[in-house]
């Protein structure tokens, strides 16, 4: 039996569009529209799409930051809308815990490292302040940040190094799920491999489960168990990570993939392998009828733009495609 | 590779002089890139790329950033010796520019059509009745889809990637010698990317435009680069035809880059990373720059500079380890 830590079950979020004086509601954007999985303890799942597919979307549902439209999210077999606010803070939101991609904004500037890493402990626990900062120092620590830091501000610190300082921050409270949004994307190459390399460590360490949200494929190989593609609000495929990258099945997620892939311009037979999808992504205003990816589909169908398709399972993979009915 | 040399940089040396001191950005860069080819000029934040390709434009805020050396060749021609309006005549017809954020750099207030337009008046001597044909053949060569009709659009109409369409046919208008692309697929999704490369690649056919191309992403490198100066601290490490840069990477910095990028068709148990951080450029170590994160330094590396060696035609490097 897997060890299931957060099951998110047929989540919809659609915001109103309103217009005029009255705000009259005139449409809805329809963010996320029927996603589902789960994340298992001590695994990383990586949710995978490009800008508007409605991944950070999850994430902020995940956060409760949002509220469902409809839908359930279940963590350790609680369904967390059950909770009364006080139950929340007791026993959901110190367990699930954010790292945010821009190290520049995530901090405030005039607050000292210490206050930072500190505040997560001020706010939830009655540790004395100077408990509290003894206990900064150590969270410090297993980020490879020194004692020094503690009374510095966050300009005086390098990208990497905020980074660390917000995975420090992170873990104050001893959660059991980071969700982390771009956690590696605006830092320098040489970086970026300190800090995965760091994210790992500190997850077999802890026994942490971790959300990531990705655009580079790569990284996402390099850090997940599982992966989730999405586009327009949607999981287009689920599954293992090594099996969506030996096997891509859906032709969005072999898209992705090709996009990604290191072509040198000499290889004439992988420059004629790449896929290139023509045209963007619709508007989550008025998605597409059909498949949501039929106007992009190198290999779509007459089916394909009448039928919404269903999530299949395929071998140990789930898609969403007519190819695979 | 042949092909005749469309712009050479020689030893240049751009500083900026701040209340702190001098901060040395750009510290003896040489390289040269010929007709229809791409040469990419990678490297982290901060290392002088973007200060090179300003250099190049004499784009530099002034009074702070001032070129303090060398000499940038353009048929025959030192930029660096240029009057003011002279220079002006070379921005945007011979040599212009993309950059990274089409939302800052176009102007929100203008149309597509005005914004192209104006480059077109600008720099070609045409009767106003043919502005708008040289606008429209521009977007065509971005592959724009209905030209007519996008002229009229304001930029925030536009998708991202569609915006730094019009932005490259601005850059493209008067059919530019050589352009200079910094970053100009960051913003842009993995499959817009892909598209915009796809593009870039269409439009060298056509044009034989040089590009110089920078970045700090490798995966876009492999894709569109000919040539690739890998920069440090200021100074190229490096110089080689792209598949050397990936298959025989000789300076330890390119070799330790390429082994911490993951990679999509392996998978990696845990990624090598390259300890510490690019120095300071107030206060560069004495001798090799890379040294202090080097595995594999020397005595030497810690007291002098290393100078070029050339191992071919087109592979040259700077390090110790190498003779």
């Amino acid at each position: 039996m897997p060890d299931v830590l957060l099951e998110v079950r047929d989540i919809v979020k659609h915001y109103p569009v309103t217009r005029g004086l009255l705000q009259r509601t005139v449409g809805w954007v329809r963010a996320i529209d029927g996603v589902s999985f789960s994340v298992e303890r001590g695994k990383t799942m990586s949710l995978v799409g490009e800008s508007g597919a409605g991944k950070t979307t999850v994430a902020k549902m995940i956060l409760l930051l949002e509220r469902l439209t409809s839908g359930t999210i279940l963590f350790e077999g609680e369904d967390i809308y059950k909770y009364s606010s006080a139950e929340l803070k007791k026993n959901y939101r110190p367990k699930v815990q954010s790292v945010q991609q821009n190290p520049w904004s995530s901090m405030n500037p005039r607050m000292r490292i210490r206050d930072i890493v500190g505040e997560p402990l001020f706010v939830n626990t009655d540790l004395a302040k100077k408990d509290a900062y003894s206990k900064v120092i150590e969270l410090l620590e297993q980020v490879g940040i020194g004692p020094e830091g503690m009374t510095r501000y966050p300009h005086e610190f390098s990208g990497g190094q905020r980074q660390r300082i917000a995975v420090a921050r992170a873990l104050a409270l001893h959660p059991n799920m980071l969700i982390l949004d771009e956690p590696v994307s605006a830092l320098d190459v040489s970086i970026r491999a300190q800090i995965m390399n760091l994210l790992k460590d500190l997850q077999n360490q802890y026994n942490l489960s971790y959300v990531v949200i990705a655009h580079n494929l790569a990284t996402v190989r390099y850090m997940s168990h599982t992966v989730a593609i999405m586009y327009l609000g949607q999981l287009v495929e689920f599954g293992e990570s090594e099996d969506l990258f030996e096997r891509p099945l859906h032709p969005y997620t072999r898209a992705l993939i090709s996009a990604s892939q290191l072509t040198l311009p000499e290889d004439s037979e992988g420059q004629a392998k790449q896929i290139i999808l023509t045209g963007e992504m619709p508007s989550p205003l008025n998605p597409p009828p059909g498949c949501r990816f039929h106007t992009r589909c190198t290999e779509a169908g007459e089916r394909c733009s009448r039928d919404v398709p269903e999530m299949r399972k395929v071998g140990k993979q789930q898609v969403k495609c007519h190819h695979y009915s | 590779m042949s092909g005749n040399i469309v712009l050479q940089v020689e030893d240049l040396h751009t500083s900026f002089f701040t209340r702190a001191g001098e901060v040395k950005a750009v510290d003896g860069v040489s390289f040269f890139v010929r007709e229809a080819e791409t040469f990419g000029i990678v490297g982290e934040s901060g290392c002088g790329k973007s200060v090179t390709g300003l250099s190049i434009l004499r784009l530099l805020p002034e009074p702070s950033g001032q070129i303090v050396g060398g000499k940038i060749i353009m048929e025959g021609k030192n930029l660096l010796e240029l009057s003011k309006s002279h220079m002006r005549a070379y921005r945007g017809k011979m040599i212009s520019m993309i950059l990274q954020d089409p939302m800052s750099s176009l102007n929100p207030v203008y149309t597509v059509g005005d914004q192209i337009g104006e480059s077109v008046r600008l720099h070609q001597d045409l009767p106003e009745n043919m502005v708008e044909p040289e606008v429209i053949s521009a977007l065509r060569l971005l592959r724009i889809p209905a030209p007519e009709v996008r002229l009229k659009e304001y930029p925030f109409q536009l998708s991202g990637g569609m915006r730094q369409r019009v932005v490259g046919a601005i850059a493209m208008s008067c059919r530019p010698h050589l352009l200079i692309a910094d970053e100009p697929t960051t913003a842009l999704d993995a499959t817009i990317q892909a598209q915009y490369i796809a593009l870039f690649e269409d439009i060298q056919e056509k044009t034989n435009v040089a590009i110089i191309f920078i970045t700090h992403d490798f995966g876009v490198v492999a894709r569109i680069c000919d040539r690739v100066g890998v920069m440090y601290a200021g100074k190229i490490v490096e110089t080689a035809p792209t598949r050397d840069i990936f298959k025989k990477p000789r300076h330890p910095y390119t070799k330790a880059l390429i082994h911490s990028v993951p990679q999509l068709d392996r998978k990696d148990e845990r990624l090598y990373s390259i300890e510490g951080q690019p120095p300071s450029m107030m206060n560069l170590p004495p001798g090799c720059r890379f040294y202090p994160r080097c595995d594999v330094s020397l005595d030497i590396c810690k007291e002098q500079e290393p100078p070029e060696v050339k191992l071919n035609e087109n592979h040259s490097i700077s390090c110790w380890r190498v003779k």
